[in-house]
C-alpha cells in the first residue's frame, strides 16, 4: 500500500508524447498521438483509485484491502470507447489516403478563398470562374466530383500502378 | 410515474435503432419504425415535462441500488424541457430526411445505415440530458459523438472525409479532456455523482476547485463551440448532407451548453470563472458573426451564426443570475428550433437553386414564393426582429445584463446588440441575393448550362420539356455565353446535378449511389425540379413551430424562469437524488 512514482511519470510521459504527436500534420501520427493520450487518460483514471491493493472481488479480499473498483469499471468503459473510435479513425484515414493519396490534414479551401479575397463583397468571385485547383472544396456546387479526383490522381501518379486510383470511391452496394 | 418514463427517451431510440437495423432491407418499414420511435420519444418527453413542472425534479436510481452507488437519471425542469425540444426537432429532421430519400427515389435501397445511426444519436442526446453523474454524461456524449462521426462522413466523399477528420480529432480531444477531468474530480472527491459532487466540491481548496472547473469548462467549451474553441465548427458542418447538418447545428452544440449550465449551477455555483465566460461570450458573438458576414456560402454563413449565437447563451449563463439563466435557457430552446429550421431551408434552397453560393443564386422569391417565406420567417427570427421568439429571448438576456449592472455586463449588452444587427446584415445579404434580386443579376451559369444542355449530345429527349420549363420559370434569355462555353458548362452542370444527387443519396443510403439506373435521370439539373412535398412540409412544420414559440413565449418563459430558479437553488436537484436525507 505504498504510493509509487512510476504511474505519474508514465502518465506524464504519455501525455507529453501524445500531445506532440497530435500536433503533427500527418494523420498516422495523429492517430498514434490519440492512442497515447487515451492510454494516459486511462492510467490517470486508474491512479485516481489510490495505491494498488488487492483485487476487488467479493470474498477474495476484505473491504479494507481492496482497491477501489469504480475507477476500474470506468477505465474498462473508456477503453472500449477509445478502441472503437480509434478503429473508426483508422478507417477514415485509410479512406482519405485512397481518395487523395495523402495522409495529412488538408486545408479548408473555401476558408482560404474567403481569406484571400480582396473585395469586401463576398460575391465578387464566382468559384466556378476559378481554375480547378483553386476551387473551394466542401461545397456541393463547385466540388470536384469523384471523377475529377480520379482523373487528377491518374495524372499525378501516372507511373504508379495501383488499383486504388481507378477504384470508384465508396460506391459499394449492388454492382 | 417518472420512474417508468425517465429511461424511455434513452431506451426507445436505442431499441428502435436495433429494430431499424434488423429491418434494414425494407426501407419503408425502417422509416415507419424510426418515425414511430421518435414520435413515442416526443410523447414521453412531453409527459415528463408536465410531470417535472408540476411535481418538481425527480430521480430514478437504475436497478434500485442505494443512491450514491446507483446510476441515477434525473429529470428536472431543465432536462425535461431540453428533451422535449431535442426530440421534437429530431422528429422534424427525420421526416425531412425521409422526404429527401423518397424524393430521390431510393425506395428499395439495400441496407440503410442512416436511420439506426440517427436514432442512436437521439438516444445519446437524451442520455446526456438525463445523466445524473459525470461519467454517464461522458458516455452520453460519446454515444452521440460516435454516431455523429458516422453521419458526418456518410458516403465517404473527399470533402466529407477532410471535414470529418477535423471534427473527429477535435471531438476526441475534448472527450479525453472531459475524461481526464472526471479522473481528477474522482481523485479529489471520491464520487462522480453530480448531486454528491455538488456537496463535496465545496469542501475542496480553492485552487483545486479552479483547476477542475477550468478543465470541465474547456472540455464542454469545445463541444459547445465557444470561442476560442470554436474554429472546428464552420470547418466541418457545411459538407454534411442537409438533414445531418441541421440536426448537428440544432442539438450537438446545445448539449455542450447544457453541460456548461450544469457545471456552472450545480457543481461550481460560486462563479469563480464567470468573468472568463463573460469575455468568451463576447468574443464568440462578435467573431462568429463577423465570420458569417464574410462568407458567401449559405451553409457556411449559417454555421458561423450558429457559433455566434452560442455566445448569447454563454452570456446568460455567465451573468449567474436567475434572470440571466432563464434567458439563456429560453434562448437555447429558441436557437435549437431556429437553427435546425434554417439548415433545413438551406437544404431546400440547394435543391431548388442547385447551389449554396449566394453569388450564383437569384430570383428564388419569384421562382418559389413558398421557399422564400420559409426562409424569411426563421431568418428574421434569428436576427431577433420583433415579434419573433428571437427578439423575446434577446430582450430577456439584455434585460438580465442591464439588471446585473456591472460594466462588463454593459459591454456584453452592447456586443449582443451589435451581433444582433450583424446577424440581420448576414441574413438580409442572403435574402437580397438568393431571393430578392432578379435572376438576371446572378451569375447565369446555371441557366446557360441548362440551355446549353438542351443542344448537348448527351441530353435525353425526355429532359427537354423540363429544361424548357425551368428556363421559362427563371424568366431568362439565353446568355451569349450559352453557345460559347456549352461543353464545359454542360459538364459542370451535369456534375453539379450528380453531386446534389450524391448528397441526397448519401443521406438515405450511402450504398445506393451506384445501384440506381443512371440514364437521363442523373443528368437532370436539380434547379429544375419542383420542391419535394414531404421535405417542404417538414420544413413548413418546423417554421410553424418556431413561430409557435412566439405564441407560447409567455408560458415558456415562465417555465424557463422556474427551471432557472431550481438551478440556482440547487436543492431541488440534490433532494430529488437523495430523497429526504441529504447528507450535510
Amino acid at each position: 500500500m505504498t504510493p509509487t512514482i512510476v504511474l505519474p511519470v508514465v502518465i506524464g510521459g504519455l501525455y507529453a508524447a501524445g500531445v506532440y504527436l497530435l500536433l503533427d500534420r500527418s494523420l498516422t501520427r495523429v492517430i498514434l498521438g490519440f492512442v497515447l493520450l487515451g492510454n494516459a487518460t486511462n492510467l490517470l483514471l486508474l491512479s485516481a483509485s489510490g495505491p494498488a491493493a488487492l483485487a476487488p472481488i467479493f470474498g477474495y479480499a476484505e473491504a479494507e484491502e481492496m482497491s477501489d473498483p469504480l475507477p476500474q469499471a470506468l477505465v474498462l468503459t473508456a477503453i472500449v470507447i477509445t478502441f472503437g473510435v480509434t478503429a473508426f479513425l483508422l478507417a477514415m484515414v485509410h479512406r482519405s489516403w485512397r481518395l487523395v493519396r495523402q495522409e495529412v490534414i488538408e486545408v479548408d479551401e473555401e476558408d482560404r478563398r474567403v481569406a484571400r479575397r480582396e473585395g469586401m463583397d463576398a460575391d465578387d468571385i464566382d468559384p466556378d470562374d476559378l481554375p480547378t485547383e483553386d476551387r473551394p472544396a466542401g461545397k456541393g456546387n463547385t466540388l470536384h466530383s469523384d471523377v475529377d479526383v480520379e482523373e487528377r490522381l491518374a495524372q499525378r501518379y501516372e507511373g504508379i500502378p495501383s488499383d486504388d486510383v481507378t477504384l470508384p470511391p465508396t460506391r459499394g452496394g449492388r454492382s | 410515474m417518472t420512474g417508468v418514463l425517465a429511461p424511455l427517451p434513452v431506451l426507445l431510440p436505442l431499441l428502435g435503432a436495433a429494430a431499424a437495423l434488423l429491418v434494414g432491407r425494407h426501407s419503408r418499414l425502417q422509416r415507419a419504425v424510426s418515425i414511430l420511435v421518435l414520435s413515442a420519444v416526443v410523447a414521453v418527453s412531453v409527459a415528463l415535462l408536465f410531470i417535472a413542472d408540476a411535481n418538481g425534479a425527480a430521480a430514478v436510481a437504475v436497478g434500485d441500488w442505494p443512491v450514491p452507488v446507483a446510476i441515477v437519471l434525473v429529470v428536472d425542469r431543465l432536462s425535461a424541457l431540453m428533451l422535449v425540444v431535442a426530440s421534437t426537432v429530431g422528429l422534424g429532421v427525420l421526416v425531412f430526411a425521409v422526404g429527401q430519400g423518397t424524393a430521390d427515389g431510393d425506395e428499395d435501397t439495400p441496407l440503410s445505415i442512416f436511420h439506426p445511426t440517427y436514432l442512436v444519436l437521439i438516444g445519446g442526446v437524451s442520455y446526456a440530458f438525463l445523466a445524473g453523474d459525470l461519467f454517464n454524461l461522458y458516455v452520453g456524449f460519446e454515444v452521440l459523438l460516435t454516431s455523429s462521426y458516422v453521419l458526418l462522413t456518410m458516403g465517404g466523399s473527399a470533402p466529407r472525409i477532410r471535414a470529418g477528420i477535423t471534427y473527429v480529432v477535435v471531438s476526441l480531444l475534448s472527450s479525453l479532456l472531459f475524461l481526464a477531468s472526471i479522473a481528477l474530480i474522482y481523485a479529489a472527491t471520491g464520487t462522480v455523482n453530480l448531486a454528491q459532487l455538488s456537496l463535496r466540491i465545496a469542501e475542496l481548496p480553492d485552487g483545486t476547485q479552479l483547476l477542475l472547473h477550468g478543465l470541465l469548462l474547456i472540455a464542454f467549451g469545445i463541444k459547445a463551440a465557444v470561442f476560442p474553441l470554436s474554429a472546428w465548427l464552420p470547418d466541418s458542418y457545411p459538407t454534411a448532407p442537409a438533414p445531418v447538418t441541421a440536426v448537428f447545428a440544432g442539438l450537438l452544440t446545445k448539449v455542450g451548453v447544457y453541460a456548461i449550465i450544469r457545471t456552472q449551477t450545480l457543481l461550481f455555483p460560486d462563479g469563480a470563472l464567470d468573468d472568463v465566460l463573460m469575455w468568451a461570450a463576447l468574443a464568440t458573438m462578435l467573431i462568429g458573426i463577423l465570420g458569417a458576414v464574410a462568407q458567401s456560402d449559405i451553409r457556411r454563413i449559417l454555421s458561423f451564426t450558429l457559433v455566434s449565437h452560442i455566445g448569447y447563451m454563454v452570456f446568460g449563463i455567465a451573468l449567474a443570475s436567475t434572470a440571466g439563466l432563464a434567458g439563456a435557457i429560453f434562448y437555447v430552446v429558441h436557437h435549437i428550433a431556429i437553427q435546425t429550421t434554417l439548415f433545413l431551408v438551406a437544404g431546400l434552397v440547394e435543391r431548388r437553386g442547385g447551389t449554396m453560393a449566394t453569388g450564383r443564386l437569384g430570383g428564388l422569391a419569384t421562382a418559389s414564393p413558398l421557399l422564400a417565406v420559409l426562409f424569411f420567417v426563421p431568418a428574421m427570427n434569428l436576427a431577433g426582429i420583433p415579434p419573433f421568439s428571437g427578439f423575446i429571448g434577446k430582450v430577456g438576456l439584455l434585460g438580465a445584463g442591464i439588471a446585473d449592472g456591472g460594466w462588463a455586463a454593459y459591454v456584453l449588452v452592447g456586443g449582443a446588440v451589435v451581433t444582433s444587427l450583424l446577424t440581420l446584415v448576414a441574413m438580409s445579404r442572403v435574402w437580397t441575393r438568393a431571393f430578392w434580386r432578379p435572376p438576371a443579376q446572378a451569375a447565369s451559369a446555371d441557366t446557360a448550362a441548362a440551355a446549353a444542355r438542351d443542344a448537348g449530345p448527351d441530353d435525353g429527349p425526355e429532359d427537354d420539356p423540363t429544361g424548357a420549363d425551368g428556363t421559362d420559370d427563371d424568366g431568362l434569355d439565353l446568355g451569349p455565353a450559352g453557345g460559347a462555353t456549352s461543353t464545359t458548362e454542360a459538364r459542370q452542370s451535369g456534375r453539379r446535378g450528380g453531386w446534389a444527387r450524391h448528397v441526397a443519396v448519401a443521406t438515405a443510403a450511402p450504398e445506393g449511389g451506384e445501384g440506381r439506373p443512371s440514364g437521363g435521370d442523373d443528368d437532370r439539373d436539380p434547379s429544375l425540379e419542383p420542391l419535394p412535398a414531404v421535405m417542404t412540409a417538414a420544413t413548413g412544420v418546423m417554421v410553424a413551430l418556431t413561430v409557435g414559440l412566439t405564441l407560447i413565449a409567455g408560458p415558456l418563459y415562465g417555465l424557463t424562469a422556474r427551471a432557472a430558479d431550481d438551478l440556482r437553488d440547487r436543492l431541488p436537484y440534490i433532494e430529488a437524488v437523495y430523497g429526504e436525507q441529504v447528507p450535510r
